[in-house]
């Protein structure tokens, strides 16, 4: 997969964002700036309350900065109200979590068509769970799953409306070893085949030896970004 | 106050939402026991009070004509504690302000007062004064209802002559708490039906019965049996023209008293039970759901030492506070409208004094009531707490087990979209909840159909007796039987469009043991006025021969058509013969018999007579045919069918609306609790499946189908079982009601349907409403970040 360092799909401009915990204020972010272009696969490093998450959740949609743009393509996704940030969260990212956040009454198929169903141009379900090879297990309920099939099913859910950008919080951090690295194996084949524009957002820096690009912070701030030119595949991690 | 006191008041201030549905529907539920039983008891104590004062009689009996010795022989009678004898007729009245006749009933009093049995409690004026034949007192009801007060005078014909009555006094008598003129009419009208009491003397002497009297009123001694007491004086009684003597039991305005207290002393107990249980499955819905929340606080503060004991005491507290708040609004709630609710009751009932005062043993049964509630609705919360082994307490709660259940056996899911999917699992999985949340609901509706049933039903009765079976505008009834040839007479009044004839006549029918009192009233065969109709609502034609009877006197008599009835004549030849019974006919009011009047007169073995006729009256006409009718000496009695119905509808709308008032109200407030708790608790449950689906893209009002499709289809499903409740409900308290009297038809209208349906659904809407705005506030990102 290329990437396309002339078109950043996300552009952030000196965002920063300030939390209110009871009566103090909590900096997260303190004037980032960031692109992350088509295509490539990033990771964000970054140790607990380093503000990896709040970047994330920003670009995202779920959240909005207190200060600073961000652009997605050309829509300034900080001018976006509510609906027009359900809008593109609805049609253009997918997400992973660490807690995987599946639907316990709806088996692993329906999870995924819960998606499709409401998607402009999604691929089929069933093809999102080959996809995670997970197609065996389709009529299973969460509960039924290992984590990191659920997992695998939350990878599945996220690409199967073919987003533009699939972001992952910690996609491992609730894993064992080898289902850890089973998951970021899913994650690399979406970014290759697919050629999904990836974060991958983790406090483990072995993993960073996957991306094209790695992003550390520190206390909100971007300490370090470098292009990693010897990619690893996820089989060759170790941590 | 102690840590964990604190922590019950916060947490009861955080689920204040809930806490409220709780304490109103639990306040509903105390408000309307206390009320209740606050008001029979307030009956009870002042029939009893009034009877006593008043020396209500034990045993009654009408008859033609007898001497004053009679009596002496009845005071012997062993049981017989005293007796009363009167003269009772009814007459022709012109009121002052009245268009139409009313008839009064007159009875004697003594010229000088005494202590008697049935006597009268003066309300406002003075006893008759001795030698003054016109004084009279008339009773209350009448009195008000025509703006009559001391002073008033009144035209009465009195046998053939018109006299004029001078009222000196208003009164009360416990003969007639209930002010109805006799068996076919059940419904007051004072408007034109009244008592008047007035000199022994006078009386006798304008119906000739000096020395003689044609009513007993008996008083029993305690130790009397009642049964005895009627045969031996049915016996002496006989061939004085007796139509059988009877006690309390088949008195009229007793009966239906009785029957009013008896009906309010079972719903002041079943409803509070109705609400009391929905206030027991809000309590368990939400003491479980709190109590698995929290699974985490009971293992730390079992791992810090507290005992299950403690625990226990900790969460009965929450349920408690839970409950006090709406057993004293309840307790005070009910003990203030108790006194109006009372106070509706003397619209039909009257009382001398009404005595309405706080009893501390219902508002102890309340309270202890409301504590049962609690610890009904909270013991399986309790005891699961109670349960929790610390370790397992502290892991997070197993994550939900879903399988596939009837809805994939079925194949329905097919049909299903992921989303609504989620609703029907998430129903099936908490079977119990769902259940009991839908037997809230359709209680809620059930209640608004009952409440609402008692008018379709007295509607329809109204409707079907009044205009489909007696179509008349007035019946006119002589002071005798008269000639046929008086119905030319009648046909010739002013606004008389047709008139049919008609024989009554008192007879007694029996068919095997089973004896039956009544009147055989012999019909026009070509009459349009009265219809016939039977058992399957079809309009029959008078059979030529035999005896019809209605329903209700078919079953009293247990026979069926083609049984022969041996029927014994109540007046003058006083001959007995035999008949077959050709035709059973449905009617909802009172026991009647038909004949064809030909065959009537040829078993009475008389000529063509008539005791009266139905009238259809030109509307326009309608005042001066009345104003003549009250001049006519022949004239008994007026009956004035629209009239009499206008003024019971009048008299009931202002009760319809009161009550339909208050159970809108109820209801609203179980079905807001119930569908409110209902979405607050799966809010909570849910929130994290909530934030996913906000995240992956689901707008607000996606994600509140999601949540509120459960409640919706739990509502859906609760209004037709709702409907049913409340059917069956309605069914009970037809077949409790059913008495000779009158037979309350199950009718509920599809507009009480209708109207519970927009109760309740608007009550779901508007509380789902308020749900649903808490979606605005859903912590996307905090969700996500934590482990359920």
């Amino acid at each position: 997969m290329t990437v396309d360092q002339a078109s950043p799909v996300f552009r952030a401009r000196r965002i920063s964002k300030v939390y209110r915990m009871g009566e103090v204020d909590v900096s997260a972010l303190r004037g980032v700036d960031l692109d992350l272009f088509a295509g490539e696969l990033a990771v964000f490093l970054g140790a607990s309350g380093s503000g990896k998450s709040t970047l994330l959740n920003i670009l995202g949609g779920l959240d909005v900065p207190t200060d600073g743009q961000v652009y997605y393509r050309e829509r300034e996704l900080t001018a976006a109200d509510e609906r027009e940030r359900t809008d593109f969260r609805r049609k253009s990212v997918g997400f992973v979590f660490q807690f995987y956040n599946l639907i316990p009454s709806l088996t692993a198929l329906e999870n995924v068509e819960l998606v499709t169903e409401i998607a402009d141009d999604p691929m089929p379900a069933i093809d999102a769970l080959r996809l995670v090879e997970l197609e065996p297990r389709m009529h299973h309920f969460p509960a039924q799953m290992s984590g990191g099939e659920q997992q695998r099913v939350a990878i599945a859910r996220a690409i199967a409306k073919r987003p533009e950008v699939l972001l992952c919080d910690e996609p491992t951090g609730a894993l064992d070893y080898a289902t850890g690295k089973r998951v970021l194996e899913v994650i690399e084949k979406v970014n290759s085949t697919l050629g999904t524009t990836t974060a991958v957002i983790t406090h483990n820096a072995a993993i960073a030896d996957m991306a094209d690009r790695v992003i550390r912070l520190r206390s909100g701030e971007i300490v370090e970004v470098y292009a990693n030119p010897t990619k690893k595949r996820p089989d060759e991690l170790s941590w | 106050m102690t840590i964990l006191n604190r922590k019950v008041f916060r947490e009861l201030a955080r689920m204040r939402g809930q806490v409220i549905a709780i304490t109103l529907v639990m306040a509903c539920g105390i408000m309307v026991y206390v009320s209740s039983r606050h008001t029979y008891i307030a009956l009870l104590e002042s029939q009893e009070s009034y009877y006593t004062s008043y020396r209500f009689a034990d045993v009654f009996a009408g008859i033609k004509r007898a001497p004053a010795p009679v009596a002496e022989r009845i005071a012997r009678i062993p049981g017989v504690s005293s007796v009363r004898t009167r003269i009772v007729m009814d007459v022709n009245l012109d009121v002052p302000g009245l268009d139409e006749p009313a008839i009064g009933r007159l009875v004697s009093m003594p010229d000088v007062r005494r202590p008697v049995l049935n006597d009268i409690a003066i309300q406002e004026g003075r006893y008759p004064a001795v030698g003054r034949p016109e004084e009279v007192i008339i009773s209350e009801a009448f009195a008000l209802a025509n703006g009559l007060v001391p002073d008033a005078w009144i035209g009465a014909v009195i046998n053939g002559r018109r006299k004029a009555l001078r009222v000196v006094g208003i009164g009360l008598s416990p003969e007639y708490v209930y002010e109805v003129q006799g068996s076919g009419s059940i419904f007051p009208d004072n408007l034109r039906f009244g008592v008047i009491w007035m000199s022994r003397d006078a009386l006798g002497a304008a119906f000739d019965m000096e020395g003689g009297f044609n009513d007993l009123a008996v008083a029993l001694s305690p130790d009397a049996r009642e049964r005895d007491v009627i045969d031996r004086m049915d016996l002496i009684l006989e061939p004085y023209g007796s139509a059988g003597a009877f006690g309390r039991g088949s008195q009229i305005s007793h009966k239906f008293l009785s029957d009013e207290i008896l009906g309010l002393s079972v719903s002041s107990n079943v409803t509070p039970t109705i609400f009391l249980g929905i206030a027991a499955i809000l309590l368990h819905i939400v003491f479980s759901r709190m109590v698995r929340a929290q699974r985490d606080q009971i293992a730390i503060m079992k791992a810090f030492g507290y005992r299950n004991l403690s625990i226990g005491w900790h969460y009965l507290k929450f349920a408690f506070l839970a409950v006090s708040g709406g057993t004293l609004l309840g307790i005070v709630g009910g003990f203030w409208i108790g006194r109006p609710l009372t106070g509706m009751y003397q619209a039909y009932y009257r009382f001398p004094d009404l005595v309405y005062e706080l009893h501390v043993d219902v508002i102890t049964l309340a309270a202890v009531i409301s504590v049962f509630a609690a610890l009904a609705g909270t013991l399986h919360a309790l005891r699961s707490a109670m349960a929790l082994p610390p370790a397992e307490a502290m892991r997070p709660e197993s994550p939900p087990h879903f399988r596939p259940l009837a809805m994939e056996r079925m194949g329905l899911h097919r049909m299903l979209s992921p989303v609504w999917r989620m609703i029907f699992r998430n129903m099936e999985r908490r079977p119990a909840r769902t259940m009991l949340s839908a037997f809230g609901i359709a209680m809620s509706v059930a209640i608004l159909v009952m409440g609402r049933f008692t008018f379709d039903s007295i509607d329809y009765m109204i409707d079907y007796q009044f205009r489909t079976v007696q179509r008349d505008n007035a019946a006119v009834v002589f002071a005798g039987p008269r000639p046929a040839r008086a119905r030319f007479e009648l046909a010739h009044l002013p606004g008389v469009v047709r008139s049919e004839p008609y024989r009554a006549v008192p007879v007694r029918l029996r068919a095997g043991h089973l004896v039956k009192q009544t009147a055989i009233t012999g019909l026009d065969p070509a009459g349009e006025l009265r219809q016939l109709i039977d058992r399957d609502g079809r309009v029959q034609s008078l059979p030529p021969e035999g005896i019809v009877l209605n329903k209700t006197l078919a079953d009293l008599l247990a026979v069926r058509e083609g049984d022969m009835l041996a029927v014994e004549v109540q007046e003058g030849s006083r001959m007995r013969g035999s008949l077959p019974v050709t035709l059973i006919v449905d009617e909802l009011i009172g026991t009647t018999a038909y004949m064809d009047s030909r065959a009537l007169n040829r078993f009475l073995g008389e000529g063509r007579t008539i005791s009266g006729a139905y009238l259809s009256v030109d509307p326009l006409r309608a005042a001066e045919l009345y104003s003549t009718l009250k001049e006519t000496p022949a004239v008994a009695g007026v009956a004035v069918r629209e009239a009499v119905i206008k003024g019971f509808e009048d008299t009931i709308a202002e009760s319809t609306n009161a009550t339909t008032f208050t159970l809108t109200i109820f209801a609203c407030v179980i079905a807001c609790g119930m569908v409110y708790n209902g979405a607050r608790i799966a809010l909570a449950e849910r929130n994290r499946e909530m934030a996913s689906l906000r995240v992956l893209g689901f707008t607000e009002r996606e994600i509140s189908v999601v949540l509120l499709g459960e409640q919706a289809i739990i509502t859906l499903f609760s209004i037709p079982i709702g409907f049913l409740i409340g059917w069956a409900l309605c069914y009970l308290a037809v077949d409790a009601t059913a008495q000779e009297l009158f037979r309350m038809p199950l009718v509920i209208t599809w507009k009480t349907y209708a109207f519970a349906f927009l109760v309740v659904t608007s009550a779901a809407v508007a509380s789902a409403y308020i749900v649903h705005r808490k979606l605005r506030y859903l912590d996307l990102v905090g969700v996500l970040k934590t482990q359920e």
